[in-house]
């Protein structure tokens, strides 16, 4: 099976300003991909260049398998775009036959999804009213639905969280989980690190339009956790022995932090501590959030 | 159902929602009832003037018919215009209005040609404007009818004509709409405009006072920008006999060629095509 997404080396130059220095990455078919960076790092431009709205100034891409721009492909592709407006003189009802139409869907399944999505993303009752009379999180809501008529093998998210209540952020979660579960790609944007670290299988750092760094999220919750202990009656070398468990040990009045692989020595750390006569009032793991991670990566200025 | 007809039908629907077509349906009807109240008390006065004054039931006959036609042609005229100014206000906003507030991009990432979007639009507005054109010329041919029982010439190729104008002035304003915002686009449009407008006045005049570096001059801006030759052949077909040897907006001195048409429908169809690379280029 190809892969749902593959770049080389793209590039966007808008006059002499390249927005996209070169993006090169691959989404695997099925899986949720997070896309993370901070403002103007080429986050949208990158996705409107896959999404055939942007023309690349070099460099490569499929969708499914196929040259960006494809027909075929974009029969299978769904999207969601940030701060969209819709036309706002349609009810909700007439906003997706329109949309299920442009993606030449048959009558009769068309009326079945469209029905099936209205009820899932709770707009049912709201169906015949305009969108203009929409507040933000109820547009929201029948982009998403509009994003999935098709029952595509690949949809893109681009900031599908902005503007909603918890409830609707939840809904997101669960609707990126349900198309997940039936074997859709999400190609998720978004600066939500929290949603990225619950929804997202992989997820690529970039900045300054170039892929810094692609980070498996499953391997996050076991390693690199940081470790702050709280002791008192602590002698020097006591606390150089605990080098042989972790890293960047520091000591903060009563506080000690490290750095430790996984949270599987904090035990053996503890009957250390103990056995040096050490009285220890607390031992919290922190687990590194994708936060750290992300400031690690980009700096905290963000990369500008 | 192809892409094409499904942009136009959501074109022309957008035009009723918005109560574009309203607003036009409103005033071209409060145009033609104008008109009418004007010309039934002009034709009036004019018949019971004629007939007094002249030597035969004949003569005065044509003359009245003569002035029939000119008030016919004053009011098509302005109908014209009318009709221009609905075909930028159509198209000025279209693509440059969805490409600024994103509507676009759900559109444009759909399993169409970006081809298809440009000629939808094209064909909704073509159709909206063949109604706005039937209901305001229709509206002066026919009142003038009921009034004096008078058809003018050749009235479906005028009629015709006048339409065809319409339709480039909004083939123009969508081309510009693809590469401009939507305000440089309506500026544009009616700049371009004026000047044919001149053009056509100085071609005019230079052919009632034979001079040849005027009518020159007049057919070059028609080159550029051929919309009011199309007005001119439209009157030029309508207009009664004797009406054409007075220079006048709404009548016609000197005829632009069959030729001239020709070559107005070609450029209809490259500002077409035009408009459709320009937005396939595009970046949304």
């Amino acid at each position: 099976m190809p892969d749902a997404i593959e770049t080389q080396n793209l590039r966007k130059v808008f006059g002499d300003y390249a927005a996209v220095k070169g993006l090169t990455l691959q989404v695997q078919q099925g899986e949720v991909f997070g896309f993370l960076g901070p403002n103007g790092a080429g986050k949208t431009t990158s996705m409107k260049m896959l999404l055939g709205l942007i023309a690349p100034t070099s460099g490569e891409a499929s969708l499914l398998g196929k040259p960006i721009g494809n027909r075929e492909a974009m029969q299978r592709v769904g999207f969601l775009p940030e701060h969209f407006r819709f036309q706002e003189w349609l009810t909700a009802d007439e906003f997706l036959l329109l949309h299920g139409q442009l993606l030449g869907m048959k009558k009769d399944d068309l009326q079945l999804r469209r029905d099936e999505l209205l009820e899932r993303v709770g707009l049912t009752p709201f169906r015949n009213k305009h969108l203009r009379t929409f507040s933000k999180g109820m547009l929201q809501r029948v982009g998403l639905a509009q994003a999935l008529l098709n029952r595509p093998a690949l949809v893109f998210l681009d900031e599908p969280t902005s503007g909603l209540d918890p409830v609707g952020r939840r809904l997101v979660r669960d609707v990126i989980r349900e198309v997940r579960a039936q074997g859709t790609s999400v190609f998720l944007n978004s600066h939500l690190l929290s949603e990225i670290e619950v929804t997202c299988d992989r997820v690529a750092f970039i900045q300054h339009g170039e892929v810094v760094r692609v980070l498996e999220l499953a391997s996050l919750s076991n390693d690199q956790t940081s470790v702050t202990i709280r002791v008192s009656n602590l002698a020097a070398e006591s606390l150089n022995g605990l080098s042989q468990w972790g890293r960047e040990i520091q000591m903060d009045g009563e506080l000690i932090h490290m750095i430790v692989p996984n949270d599987t020595v904090l035990p053996e750390v503890t009957r250390y501590l103990v056995s040096q006569n050490v009285e220890v009032y607390s031992i919290t793991p922190n687990r590194m959030s994708l936060e750290d991670i992300f400031i690690e990566t980009v700096g905290k200025d963000g990369g500008l | 159902m192809s892409a094409i007809s499904i942009i136009a039908r959501l074109t022309f629907r957008e035009a009723i929602r918005r109560r574009i077509m309203l607003a036009g349906l409103v005033l071209g009807i409060a145009f033609v009832i104008l008109f009418s109240i004007g010309t039934h008390f002009i034709f009036g006065q004019i018949a019971a003037d004629t007939v007094a004054n002249m030597p035969s039931q004949m003569a005065a006959d044509i003359m009245i018919a003569e002035s029939t036609n000119t008030f016919m042609m004053m009011g098509l005229y302005a109908a014209t215009f009318l009709s221009i100014a609905m075909a930028a206000l159509l198209g000025a906003d279209t693509l440059a209005g969805e490409i600024n507030s994103g509507t676009i991009q759900t559109i444009a990432t759909k399993p169409i040609r970006r081809a298809d979007v440009v000629l939808g639009k094209w064909l909704g507005f073509a159709e909206l404007l063949g109604l706005y054109v039937m209901l305001l010329c229709g509206g002066i041919v026919l009142s003038t009818f009921i009034q004096s029982g008078y058809i003018p010439q050749n009235l479906l190729i005028g009629l015709g004509l006048i339409y065809m104008e319409s339709i480039l002035i909004m083939t123009i304003t969508l081309m510009l709409s693809a590469a401009f915002p939507a305000l440089a686009t309506g500026g544009i449009v009616f700049g371009l405009y004026g000047l044919a407008f001149i053009g056509g006045w100085v071609e005019q005049f230079g052919a009632l006072l034979q001079n040849d570096t005027a009518i020159k001059v007049g057919i070059t801006t028609s080159l550029i920008i051929p919309s009011e030759s199309l007005w001119r052949r439209a009157a030029f077909e309508m207009q009664a006999p004797l009406t054409g040897t007075f220079g006048s907006p709404f009548t016609t001195t000197s005829v632009p060629s069959p030729l001239m048409m020709g070559y107005t429908f070609l450029y209809l169809i490259v500002v077409l095509f035009i408009a459709v690379r320009i937005f396939q280029r595009r970046d949304l």
